[in-house]
């Protein structure tokens, strides 16, 4: 591989990793808490609210059932209006986050919604208000699982870079058809491969590590 | 319009106020649907008593001990804590007053993110106080309840006898005023059942602290209770000292609920029991107090001639009264001797009861 491809194929990385963890950071920052409304606005949840539950469960479902590809184009004028231009690495970001948002929360709500409820009742019997419940129950007692489902969207938010070359994100994915494919560069292609394996395989590792050190369940 | 009515008008007969009360409950009701969970529980609990609660699953112990704390609303009737009504209070009012009241529960609902030590300090964590205060007094209760190895480890590697002592001990880290058990022993086997109902025991007498429990096992009562209300079908239908009531059951729920610890006519009688004629009548007789205490087969032998002989039978103590129950065959034949054994009985304040006849071996 020559100097410049090398170059390009470092810069990939670079570019693959950061929208990886920006939109990561951002379905977190946002997907959680969505998951705990969805948790505490159903039947029976700490703050009761059916048809808020419902309107947030349409408008994820409706986000998630939107092929990404199409979600990348549609939000083109969203992009321009937050981040100035709708083409780049920064751009592919508020398309990635907004798919990986109602992703994450629906994973973390699964997590969330395992908590045994006689827990719930306990901090409610000591007093607590909804803020201790979140804080000191539901949050600590489902971070095994917020923390793998967090894996999972992690590892979904690089395959769905891949397709960020589409607005000019560049990243190894656009690396590897612009390069590997059209242009028979076949050992950028077997590199990419290679280096998407290793990172896949890294944050898996990671977040597994991460989860058996913070389950004390068993 | 400045009328003064006495605090006692509303309260129904059968539940006076009195100031030592730490729950007064007046005409409670909750409905499921169709089904009467509680349907007009009127009870009093007095400061540093044990109340045991018994009914069957679905009697609604479970919804009566969680209107103490406002985790069940009633549809109707009222809830004093500590002279307080509590009963419409929104959740904000019921925070602080939950304070005041520890809650064990059957699965023990540990926190297993949290270690033992951060368990037991969580009442007071939501209470405000610093964390060195709150480790001081966790290192205080598992100090009390023989658990101070444990504090740093974390629930799940703890026996069910160990995780229900964690769990007594997080309910009394707040200082509470009412100790509610919601079957705090039934997932439990009966050895370490035995331990967890004396350190309940012991907290009553060295705390002077007010316990409500409820139960479906009335070993539980008779291990611990001071009083026992018997639930069924949302009423209480029997309450009274453990002694007494274990003494004499005046309802068939009762009696059946008795019907694991008291001795039992042997199935082996039973099954050849007829209403019909026999050689010999099977009396059941319950004793309590001083026909308990006296020699009484000894002095119904001096008394009345003629034979009997004893079948099966026992005397407990239960709350250090001598309480029990003896199965006795008489010969039928000689009607009067049956009469006459009978009436002896009875006048030393024996219940009696002629169960049937059996024809005898020979």
């Amino acid at each position: 591989m020559s100097p410049v491809l090398l170059e390009l194929l470092l810069r990939s990385i670079w570019e693959t990793i950061l929208m990886t963890a920006a939109s990561g950071f951002i379905s977190l920052l946002f997907g959680l808490p969505l998951g705990l409304a969805l948790v505490a606005t159903d039947r029976g949840g700490i703050a009761e609210s059916l048809w808020v539950n419902r309107v947030l469960g349409a408008v994820i479902n409706g986000f998630r059932s939107v092929p990404f590809i199409i979600l990348l184009v549609a939000l083109i004028p969203v992009t321009r209006l937050i981040v100035g231009t709708s083409i780049g690495t920064w751009a592919a970001i508020v398309p990635l986050s907004i798919a990986a948002t109602p992703y994450y929360a629906r994973i973390a709500e699964v997590s969330l919604r395992e908590v045994d409820h006689g827990l719930i009742e306990a901090a409610r019997a000591m007093g607590g208000n909804r803020w201790t419940i979140i804080r000191e129950v539901l949050v600590p007692e489902a971070l095994p699982g917020i923390v793998a489902g967090f894996t999972v969207t992690l590892v979904t938010l690089i395959g769905a870079s891949a397709m960020a070359g589409a607005i000019g994100a560049g990243g190894l994915g656009d690396l590897a058809i612009r390069y590997g494919y059209q242009r028979f560069e076949t050992s950028v292609m077997v590199a990419v491969v290679i280096v998407l394996i290793i990172l896949v395989c890294g944050i898996q590792w990671a977040g597994d590590r991460l989860v058996a050190r913070l389950d004390h369940r068993a | 319009m400045n009328q003064h009515f006495p605090a006692t008008a509303k309260i129904p007969v059968g539940t006076p106020e009195r100031p030592e009360d730490v729950v007064r409950l007046t005409g409670l009701k909750r409905r499921f649907g169709a089904t009467p969970a509680l349907d007009g529980v009127s009870l009093a609990v007095q400061k540093g008593e044990i109340l045991g609660i018994i009914g069957r699953s679905g009697a609604g112990k479970s919804t009566l001990i969680r209107c103490l704390n406002g985790l069940e609303r009633p549809d109707s009737g009222q809830v004093f804590i500590e002279g307080r009504e509590i009963s419409r209070l929104g959740e904000r009012e019921l925070q602080p007053l939950r304070r005041r009241i520890g809650m064990i529960f059957q699965h023990f609902n540990l926190l297993s993110a949290k270690t033992v030590e951060d368990n037991v300090a969580l009442p007071l964590k939501i209470e405000g106080h610093p964390r060195a205060e709150r480790l001081a007094r966790a290192a205080e209760l598992l100090e009390l309840v023989g658990l101070s190895e444990k504090a740093k480890a974390y629930p799940a590697s703890l026996s069910g006898g160990q995780k229900q002592r964690v769990g007594i001990a997080r309910a009394l880290a707040a200082r509470p005023a009412l100790l509610l058990s919601d079957e705090a022993t039934s997932a439990l086997d009966p050895e370490t059942t035995r331990s967890i109902l004396a350190l309940l025991k012991d907290i009553n007498r060295q705390l002077g602290l007010t316990i409500l429990l409820v139960t479906h096992e009335m070993e539980v009562i008779r291990s611990i209770a001071d009083r026992v209300a018997v639930i069924d079908a949302g009423r209480i239908v029997e309450e009274g000292p453990v002694w007494s009531v274990f003494a004499d059951p005046k309802s068939a729920i009762t009696q059946s609920l008795l019907g694991g610890i008291r001795p039992q006519l042997p199935a082996e009688i039973a099954r050849r029991l007829t209403q019909g004629a026999g050689t010999e009548a099977i009396l059941k007789i319950d004793v309590a107090g001083e026909a308990a205490r006296g020699p009484l087969l000894s002095d119904l032998a001096a008394a009345v001639p003629g034979s009997f002989r004893l079948v099966h039978g026992g005397i407990d103590y239960v709350q250090r009264q001598p309480v029990g129950t003896l199965f006795l065959a008489v010969p039928a034949a000689d009607a009067i001797h049956l009469e006459q054994v009978i009436a002896f009985l009875r006048a030393r304040e024996a219940r009696v009861e002629v169960l049937g006849h059996v024809a005898s071996f020979a």
